[in-house]
């Protein structure tokens, strides 16, 4: 896939993970109004249901960044540092390199280094460091790390995983919520029991399901998409500065931090250059230990980035 | 019947030509720009250097003939006209210029300088940013010539007056050269 394949693929999922979401918002609706609302002539949960999911969808994709960058307490780079001056310095040649515009700059004071990357487009996008990956890594290796993220802003990476990062959040949220609501909640007891009344109780079951699976399922979908990702933006990265073993030495600096990154919390870890959870998942391959993380082995991506300089 | 398939494969042909007009021409613009934007580090260069020269100057001044060299590769490549000739200015200014902060090295004073340190970081920046303008402008500008010379284009591209874009190389003869390396043993 070229460049405009990925943002053509990207922007295909991004609408996708948006219909899926007010999708299951229509569901949601639908089966309060069944539970609930048989005796008004309206449908009035489905609708807000759905008024509610797009208001959503629109509000995280417009205002999802700022969110996601308060969120991990990031703020404005100080240019009077030699050390943030250099990080401006080194976003500014790989945005030159990747020929966008020039993405805003972010730190987070956290001791464990790490970086991520948001925004809704290239002309939008933002990108945080923590103070720890300063301290951690020398210029080229900060080179290296900026062009992994300068890969994931340009193929429209960012807008895909921002919205996984505002949506899952949010589907986590009302799950919670809308559990709490079920089981203590004033259910109706004249319910139509003449008639359907199977079809009915398969329904409510199926719901109740989907109600308590969505978060995970959710969850699971935003580390599968997230995982492939990161190959592609080390490799892409790489191309931009012609220097892949910068981005393999760097990647070794930042996995030999083993604590977690405290700042970044769980819903935008798969936003982050490595996961934020810290070694625990970082090392370990295959089964549940695959499923369950945002990001490939560390060793495996230093290994792919050994291989492009032909050093085994 | 014949002469309805002559003005149908003619307009074919007409609107084909069209196409090829507008994507030459919108390749060229991003060439043009890729230029730009070399030019943009190239000053920025241009414009750091009489700074470092006077901030070394006090504390290097035996050094006398490096400067000057510095200063004088900076003029000459501030009035370099052309890519070619550009290419090779400016690689003599970066010569200088590695020659100068090795030298630097050997005075502690300055390299503990705040303001040196500070002229150093955005001088290796800019040397940077020029070589990912010129890494952009000669990935464009070849996929501008590429696209001039491949069949069926270039049919038209010299009817309509395009002109390969030139690349900005190391044409520096000290560049080029490979280092010899003696593996006789004693």
């Amino acid at each position: 896939m070229n460049i405009y394949e990925r943002q053509a693929h990207n922007r295909r999922w991004t609408w996708f993970i948006v219909f899926a979401f007010i999708s299951f918002f229509l569901f949601l609706g639908l089966g309060f109004d069944y539970y609930y609302g048989a005796r008004l002539e309206m449908p009035i949960f489905t609708v807000i249901a759905i008024i509610f999911g797009v208001v959503m969808a629109y509000s995280g994709y417009l205002w999802g960044d700022k969110l996601v960058l308060s969120s991990t307490h990031a703020k404005g780079l100080d240019l009077n540092d030699p050390k943030q001056k250099q990080w401006q310095n080194v976003v500014e040649e790989v945005s030159i390199a990747a020929g966008i515009p020039l993405p805003k700059t972010y730190i987070i004071e956290d001791p464990d280094p790490n970086a991520f990357a948001t925004g809704r487009s290239p002309e939008t996008s933002s990108i945080a460091v923590t103070s720890g990956l300063l301290d951690a890594l020398n210029r080229d290796e900060l080179q290296a790390v900026a062009a992994h993220e300068m890969s994931h802003v340009k193929n429209f990476d960012i807008r895909l995983m921002l919205m996984i990062a505002v949506l899952v959040g949010s589907i986590a949220l009302l799950a919670d919520w809308t559990r709490r609501s079920l089981f203590f909640g004033n259910r109706r007891s004249d319910r139509r029991s003449e008639g359907g009344g199977y079809v009915a109780l398969v329904v409510l079951v199926v719901w109740l399901i989907t109600v308590i699976l969505a978060p995970i399922l959710s969850q699971l979908m935003a580390m599968c998409v997230s995982r492939k990702r990161e190959y592609l933006a080390d490799a892409s990265g790489a191309e931009l500065t012609r220097n892949p073993l910068a981005l393999a030495s760097a990647l070794e600096k930042i996995s030999s931090h083993e604590g977690p990154t405290r700042s970044i919390n769980q819903g935008t870890a798969h936003l982050c250059i490595c996961d934020p959870k810290g070694m625990a998942m970082g090392m370990k391959d295959g089964g549940l230990a695959n499923l369950f993380a945002t990001h490939p082995p560390i060793q495996k991506r230093i290994e792919a980035l050994r291989q492009m300089a032909y050093i085994k | 019947m014949v002469g309805w398939i002559i003005l149908g494969v003619l307009a074919v042909v007409v609107i084909w030509a069209i196409g090829v007009f507008n994507s030459l021409v919108s390749l060229k613009n991003q060439t043009l720009n890729g230029w730009k934007q070399i030019d943009v580090q190239l000053k920025r260069r241009h414009d750091l250097i009489p700074n470092l020269v006077e901030t070394v100057k006090g504390v290097m001044s035996f050094e006398q003939k490096t400067l000057t060299q510095v200063i004088e590769a900076r003029n000459r490549a501030i009035s370099a006209q052309g890519v070619a000739d550009k290419a090779v200015q400016e690689n003599v200014l970066s010569g200088a210029l590695r020659q100068l902060f090795a030298l630097v090295e050997n005075y502690p004073n300055l390299k503990s300088n705040e303001n040196v340190s500070k002229l150093q970081e955005e001088l290796s920046s800019t040397e940077n940013r020029i070589g990912f303008a010129r890494q952009f402008y000669n990935d464009i500008a070849t996929k501008f010539n590429i696209a001039q010379q491949t069949f069926p284009t270039n049919m038209v591209a010299g009817m309509l007056g395009f002109q390969a874009a030139e690349l900005f190389e190391i044409t520096d003869a000290a560049e080029k050269e490979v280092p010899k390396v003696d593996l006789n043993l004693k």
